[in-house]
């Protein structure tokens, strides 16, 4: 382990309030998927950090299935952007509003 | 010396996230945060991981942000109007992320992968990682193979054009 894993985690983590911060802040939607990636991003490195840091492989592997989940994510998310803008002709979050009571 | 590449990765990677949590135009922030996938990949190969390292550039740079940038264009969601300011205040933080990024990369390439000063020693290769991914996991790999085609035709039924609502404004605009 060349760095102590607290050091990895305090990253990790840094990286995920960042992300997440976008999220919560941003009210375009492709920015908002932006903020989620870059939480997932962070999960991961939490993840290749512990494997570093236990020596054992199955840390990666999860990374791998994080991978797999985030392609899949975004394919339906980014599908799902163009049929909004289809339908509102708005990618501003504020728009999607038509369910408040 | 791949500890002091570790921290300057880091503060590369939370430079270029933050510089892509802030813009106001999203090429721009998924350029920035190529960058950022950029330095954790390199973090990734330092902490013995070379093949995640792989398809973080593969996977996440080269198809997942390549799509973003695609549906950017498609949509036409970039502002058009010209960028203000200074050409070093445009280019300079993007021009310094890929600069670091890449000396970092030189570097690690003259690192001594057996020495004390160099790669830690838990290095997973390809052939560990695809035996313990296929002999401990082949359900999960299953499961997720399923997942992707689900996802697939998913992103097919959303995205598809319904002919029957189509038509009618094809033939307005036509009359």
């Amino acid at each position: 382990m060349i760095v102590p894993l607290s050091h990895v985690l305090g990253f990790a983590a840094a990286l995920f309030l960042m992300g997440l911060a976008c999220t919560l802040a941003r009210r375009n939607l492709i920015m908002i998927l932006i903020g989620i990636e870059i939480m997932l991003n962070a999960a991961g490195l939490a993840f290749i950090g512990a494997a570093a840091f236990w020596r054992q492989v199955d840390g990666q592997i999860f990374v791998i299935f994080l991978m797999a989940m985030t392609s899949a994510e975004v394919a339906i998310s980014l599908a799902m952007v163009v049929y909004l803008r289809r339908q509102k002709t708005s990618l501003e979050a504020d728009a999607y509003d038509g369910m408040k009571g | 010396m791949a500890t002091a590449l570790f921290y300057i990765l880091a503060l590369t990677a939370l430079a270029a996230t933050g510089m892509c949590i802030t813009r106001r135009n999203p090429v721009h922030a998924v350029l920035y945060l190529v960058n950022a996938f950029f330095a954790l990949a390199l973090l990734f190969y330092l902490l013995g991981a070379p093949l995640v390292a792989a398809w973080e550039v593969i996977i996440y740079t080269g198809a997942i942000m390549v799509l973003f940038l695609f549906i950017i264009m498609m949509l036409e969601l970039a502002p058009d109007q010209p960028v203000q300011g200074a050409g070093w205040r445009r280019w300079g933080p993007v021009v310094l992320l890929s600069g670091v990024l890449l000396s970092c990369t030189l570097l690690l390439l003259g690192l001594d992968s057996s020495g004390a000063d160099g790669l830690p020693h838990f290095y997973a290769s390809p052939r560990t990682f695809g035996y313990a991914l296929f002999k401990e996991y082949p359900l999960a790999v299953e499961i997720v193979s399923f997942q992707l085609l689900f996802a697939a035709v998913g992103a097919y039924y959303v995205g598809r054009v319904d002919s029957r609502k189509q038509r009618p404004e094809t033939e307005r605009e036509d009359a």
